[in-house]
């Protein structure tokens, strides 16, 4: 211990610790970080369960019978792909009124609870069903035609890697990293929140399958050039340089200038 | 350090030095006559200089970093054919990752790094760094010496008889001042025909041909028509002219390749339909004609920037704006695409539409100004 505290005043001693904690801190967060939430197959979907659920958590913003009210938009029609996307990803119930609704890794409810009030919702009008699972794995997709598919119509707001980007006033496309290719594929077909629906005379359920199995191929990629910066483009690169890379030129150019002991 | 500062010789007027904790010191008021030039520092020696050990250590460490250097290199040489290209490996803070750019890159830095750290290491620690005196030359050269330049060149004008012979004088020198035309014509050349260039900018291929029929809207990147009920409310299309497949198909029959000038006109021609709901277009001139250019609340807008020309894609299908990635200009579609934010000074630029026969959108004429940056406002 005393040979420890003799060299506390070694100058490296305040880049190791600031090493050692940013290594604590960064293996904390990867064992305790929330993990996405397990999609298991809905069996029983109950619509009278639906209905208790949804006047009890839903009904004070979209009405006592889903007509809408001034905070909330009406469900007729919205479909129950609609419900298992906004409760599913956690951004409904919403926490509170905001320019738009976060996903939030800690979902609220059940598998169970969340099919019974996509039954519930679907019961009042017609509107787009759960996908089934075999277009949403994005396995046997063809991914050069969803890459295709994606430049052109997907990529301009969640970026060329399904990074996410900004939209006007505070709006914004979320990433596309680990989700799951039922919400994608949901997202499609309900259009949430700014997003445009993208119905099947537009892309046809195959194209939204292989635009699925693209973003799971590019999510699986190994990363050839090492650190991604969050895969944002020039402005996290430029940012990186900016600090780090100045940083290092400044402290040689001190090193250069400073008369040896 | 503070010996360091210490002048060598002392001030002419006497009075000794003040430093800067002794408060508030009345002075004599007298300058001395001329300064003294006080001259450089004195010498500091380092550790190295004056002890054999410390050299010694010094120069292990410099060996010990050219040997990094060395390994390096040598990492670098055996990473470059050991490593399979395809290999990945888990790296923390990074992911997976590609091992043998990794290799090779810590390698080639861990090779420069040494080298250069080594070097100022050694010129830090080792090299003399007694100070010098380098007093400066004139920078002409003497008299005599310039002479001897201006006669050697005369003497070499008066031996090729350029003065007797103004012929040649006159050919030489016409002969090389046209020589830089061939450079100028090439650059003007490439630039095409201005009036020709300038058409060219202000046509799309959606530019009806005289009597020839409505041209449909296919979906980019299939290239299939899209009928009016396929646009439900909500929906963004990308969309190309059904020339494009036309384009591509005369490129095959002439003998040149199928691209053929197929991204310029993609770059131009470029589109995006949405449909509203017809009565969230605005009441107001320019939401009735952007309504009125529509069909059923479709309308269709050029996805070409009128800022830069970067492609406008970004639709939010609740508040209508168009949102340009690059500089942010937003539009307002519910008002004929109107500028609301952004550097844009132009809306873009709207294509009629409607259907034909058989319920597929088509558009009757092509763009009613020319699509891209607002270049075109100025050149009237």
């Amino acid at each position: 211990m005393n040979a420890l505290a003799a060299r506390r005043r070694h100058p490296a001693a305040i880049a190791i610790l600031l090493f050692l904690g940013l290594a604590l801190v960064g293996t904390a967060y990867s064992l305790l970080a929330p993990k996405p939430a397990q999609a298991a197959v809905a069996t029983a979907a109950d619509a009278e369960l639906g209905k208790q659920l949804f006047l009890a958590n839903c009904a004070t913003c979209h009405g006592l019978n889903a007509e809408g009210t001034k905070s909330g938009p009406t469900l007729m029609g919205v479909g129950a792909a609609s419900v298992d996307f906004q409760v599913g990803t956690g951004r409904m119930p919403l926490a509170g009124p905001n320019v738009q609704a976060p996903r939030i890794d800690t979902v609220k409810f059940t598998e169970e609870q969340i099919a019974a009030m996509a039954a519930y919702v679907a019961s009042l009008a017609p509107g787009p069903a759960i996908p089934d699972a075999k277009l949403t794995s994005g396995e046997g997709g063809d991914v050069a035609l969803g890459g295709e598919i994606y430049r052109v119509n997907c990529a301009m707001c969640h970026n060329f890697a399904g990074s996410g980007g900004a939209l006007t006033r505070g709006k914004y496309a979320p990433s596309l990293y680990g989700v799951d290719g039922r919400y994608v594929y949901e997202a499609m077909i309900t259009g949430p929140q700014s997003m445009p629906v993208f119905n099947d005379t537009n892309l046809n359920p195959e194209a939204k399958a292989s635009v699925i199995a693209y973003l799971k191929a590019t999510q699986a990629e190994p990363n050839v050039g090492g650190m991604t910066l969050g895969n944002l483009g020039p402005v996290s690169e430029g940012m990186f340089v900016w600090i780090f890379g100045l940083l290092l030129m400044i402290a040689c150019a001190f090193w250069l200038g400073q008369k040896a002991a | 350090m503070s010996d360091q500062v210490t002048p060598t010789s002392g001030s002419a007027s006497g009075a000794g030095t003040v430093s800067l904790d002794e408060g508030h010191h009345v002075g004599t008021g007298g300058l001395p006559a001329t300064f003294e030039n006080p001259g450089l520092p004195p010498h500091v020696h380092r550790a190295a200089d004056d002890d054999p050990k410390a050299a010694k250590r010094a120069e292990r460490q410099v060996a010990v970093l050219f040997t990094l250097s060395i390994l390096g290199t040598l990492g670098f040489i055996v990473s470059y054919f050991a490593i399979d290209r395809m290999t990945s490996v888990f790296l923390p803070f990074i992911g997976l990752t590609n091992l043998l750019n990794v290799m090779l890159g810590v390698c080639l830095g861990i090779a420069l790094l040494g080298i250069g750290f080594g070097a100022v290491h050694w010129a830090k620690t080792l090299m003399s760094d007694e100070e010098v005196v380098e007093e400066r030359h004139a920078i002409a050269s003497s008299d005599a010496a310039r002479a001897d330049f201006v006669g050697a060149l005369a003497a070499g004008a008066e031996s090729a008889q350029l003065a007797r012979r103004p012929l040649i004088k006159a050919t030489a020198g016409a002969a090389l001042g046209l020589f830089a035309l061939p450079l100028g014509v090439q650059l003007a050349g490439s630039m095409g025909n201005p009036t020709k260039a300038l058409e060219e900018l202000k046509q799309t291929i959606w530019d009806v041909p005289k009597d020839g029929k409505p041209i449909r809207l296919v979906r980019d990147p299939e290239l299939t028509p899209i009928k009016a009920s396929d646009v439900t409310i909500g929906s963004v299309f990308h969309v190309m002219p059904e020339t494009l497949k036309e384009l591509r198909e005369h490129n095959v029959k002439e003998g040149h390749s199928e691209w053929h000038g197929v991204l310029e006109a993609k770059a131009k021609a470029a589109v995006l339909l949405m449909r509203l709901n017809p009565s969230e277009f605005k009441d107001d001139v320019l939401g009735r004609k952007a309504r009125d250019w529509g069909f059923q609340g479709i309308v269709a807008y050029s996805k070409i920037c009128t800022h830069v020309g970067c492609p406008v894609g970004l639709y939010e299908q609740q508040t209508h704006h168009l949102l340009c990635p690059c500089h942010q200009s937003t539009f307002d579609v519910t008002r004929d695409c109107e500028v609301i934010f952004g550097p844009a000074k132009r809306p873009l630029p709207q294509l009629k539409i409607t259907v034909d026969d058989e319920g597929y959108l088509v558009a009757p004429q092509g763009f009613a100004e020319p699509v891209g940056p607002s270049y075109w406002e100025r050149l009237k």
